[in-house]
């Protein structure tokens, strides 16, 4: 105690009340695996059989709202004259074999599933319309919603060129699908892939080197949806057609 | 290729319903207003003297109420002001907080400093005590009038006029931009939609005037003009003209780029906007406004015939543009973003955002105006 001097003991005090002060969380040197990933979604079209486990599995582990999806699986029907019969019974949540088919007349020559999602764009339009920045983008690539900053105006509804906001009504602000946002943070799969049982769904890391994503990434003949609008899904399809919409 | 009816499952809902149709309308009304009083103020139109101050006040009571549809709108209106306090620079509804502010310290500045010599002369005359204190925060602690002070009052309307109307077109083009800038929605995607929303914005704000100039200058309110109302039908024959070029530009562009977008777009026009936007909207908003005000320019004599014409000419005016806020809104959440789909839209009269609402918060401004008028005399100073 001698060897301090009155400075130094003043100087450990205030140290010590700024500490107080200053809010610790983890920063990112802290946490080496938050900011070390950069997630894509692949999906296998011409794997998907329309069972749609994926969208019962979403909407239990995230608690979607009956009438709204964070994911839905559409089927295609295409019939020799062009005609394209598209449905999605209850977002395909029951699959599609006991439901009514629009083209069981007309004798389509080729039909396929396709499931959707959040695309989690890179020029996102619906994060870039919002007047507070509730929707945002991760730095691992993930679009997300601040549910205590929603202010609950629906621009991003209206913005998001693919139907996959909407307004939650219980909360009254924006929900959509965040690739599972708490289970990826903790080294787990989206629910939807989890459940998949023909590995139409594939979600993984492009940082990953020798990743599977990346190995379809670099071989596979890939697509998004809607990619006239240049809002850069990391959202990719395998077998696309382009009866699509 | 051709497709079955398929709306996304997300899409079964319309979520932007009759309070986004009604703030426009609103915002439509406070910048026509403006620019009625500022072709007076800014542009020198001496016989736009009588209606000059009293567009003001139009103004600014319409103004007063144009939030109230966005936050009964909003999901969560507590959490509005954070568009303020942490705008986020890439949405154009930021921008909204900080040109409605700036427009409506204009405006009220402006209508301070136009009614000074009332101000001024109800603070002199005044009692004492609260009522003169505030007659004097209303005359911003000035109450010297002479012919120095007046000339300096017109410099300064002058200048708040000139900063009011970029503001004014500013505020409802901006509303257009909303709209025009969503990529996802082809029926309101186009750049001309900023165009098309101030143009019927001065459209609905001058109509609304001559209504309100012809009954208040029948109740002898307001200084009755023949020359004041023909100025103001042929500035609105004019808004008419520029808009009905803007919004049939828009259309003949769908339509002769026969683009994806015209799929869904002739759909929507030909099965469900029929009524609200064919008969409705171009029929009776704007070929019965657009021929009426046509004769109305060449009746030179008969102001009681011309009169009568521009109540029509206005109502119908009033008329289209309601309607094409209706189709632009409404319409444009006709049809799924699968763009092979469509849904109908049920209006109720009791719910949050129904019918009686609608017509509640259309119809407040008028309370305003009438508490507005008690406070500034609309006919000109003649102390």
């Amino acid at each position: 105690m001698a060897d301090k001097t009155r400075r130094d003991i003043i100087k450990a005090g205030l140290g010590g009340m700024l500490a107080v002060f200053i809010p610790k969380g983890l920063t990112a040197e802290e946490s080496p695996d938050w900011f070390e990933h950069y997630w894509v979604y692949i999906i296998d079209i011409n794997a998907c059989i329309g069972c749609g486990a994926c969208v019962r599995a979403d909407k239990r582990e995230n608690d979607v709202p009956p009438a709204f999806f964070r994911t839905w699986v559409e089927r295609y029907q295409v019939t020799e004259d062009d005609h394209v019969y598209v449905d999605s019974p209850n977002g395909g949540k029951n699959g599609f074999v006991s439901v009514d088919n629009p083209a069981k007349d007309a004798k389509p020559t080729k039909g396929f599933f396709v499931p959707k999602l959040c695309n989690h764009c890179r020029h996102t339009p619906c994060a870039q319309v919002c007047p507070v920045n509730a929707s945002y983008i991760s730095p691992q690539g993930v679009v997300l919603v601040d549910k205590q900053r929603c202010i609950g105006c629906g621009y991003c509804v209206q913005a998001c060129p693919y139907g996959s906001r909407y307004i939650d009504p219980r909360t009254h602000t924006a929900d959509k699908c965040t690739w599972c946002f708490h289970r990826i943070t903790k080294g787990l799969q989206p629910a939807c892939v989890t459940v998949c049982p023909t590995g139409a769904r594939k979600f993984g890391d492009l940082k990953e080197k020798g990743s599977e994503i990346r190995k379809i990434l670099s071989t596979a003949l890939t697509n998004v949806l809607k990619p006239e609008l240049n809002t850069e899904p990391f959202c990719f399809y395998i077998g696309i057609d382009k009866a699509v919409r | 290729m051709t497709y079955s009816e398929y709306l996304y499952p997300n899409d079964i809902h319309i979520f932007w319903s009759l309070m986004i149709v009604t703030y426009p309308f609103i915002t439509g009304l406070v910048a026509g207003a403006f620019i009625a009083s500022a072709l007076y103020h800014v542009f020198g139109r001496e016989e736009m003297k009588p209606v000059s101050r009293f567009a003001l006040l139009v103004s600014l009571s319409f103004m007063l109420c144009v939030t109230l549809p966005l936050l009964v709108h909003l999901g969560h209106p507590e959490r509005s002001f954070n568009i303020m306090i942490t705008p986020h620079w890439h949405s154009a509804i930021a921008g909204f907080g900080f040109i409605y502010s700036f427009y409506l310290i204009v405006l009220i500045l402006e209508i301070l400093v136009s009614y000074r010599e009332d101000i001024v002369h109800n603070y002199r005359f005044s009692g004492g005590g609260v009522q003169r204190m505030f007659w004097g925060v209303l005359a911003l602690g000035v109450t010297d009038i002479n012919e120095e002070t007046r000339k300096a009052d017109r410099k300064v309307i002058n200048v708040l006029a000139l900063l009011g109307i970029p503001a004014a077109c500013t505020l409802h083009g901006y509303v257009g931009f909303l709209f025009g800038s969503l990529k996802s929605n082809p029926w309101w995607s186009t750049p001309l939609m900023p165009q098309v929303f101030l143009l019927s914005a001065i459209l609905s704000g001058l109509a609304l005037v001559i209504l309100l100039y012809i009954w208040f200058s029948n109740k002898g309110i307001l200084t009755r003009s023949f020359e004041c109302l023909r100025s103001l039908c042929f500035f609105l024959w004019l808004s008419m003209l520029g808009y009905v070029i803007s919004e049939g530009l828009e259309i003949l562009f769908f339509f002769y780029e026969s683009s994806d977008a015209w799929v869904v777009i002739s759909t929507l026009l030909a099965d469900w906007l029929w009524e609200t936007f064919v008969i409705m909207q171009l029929g009776i908003g704007v070929v019965v406004s657009f021929v009426l005000l046509t004769i109305m320019i060449f009746i030179k004599e008969n102001e009681a015939l011309y009169t009568r014409l521009a109540i029509i000419a206005s109502v119908t005016s009033i008329f289209e543009v309601w309607m094409m806020r209706w189709n632009v809104i409404i319409g444009g959440q006709l049809f799924s973003k699968s763009g092979v789909g469509f849904r109908a839209f049920n209006v109720e009269w009791l719910e949050k955002e129904g019918i009686l609402m609608t017509i509640g918060l259309t119809l407040l401004p008028f309370l305003f105006l009438y508490i507005l008028m008690k406070i500034f005399p609309p006919r000109e100073a003649a102390h």
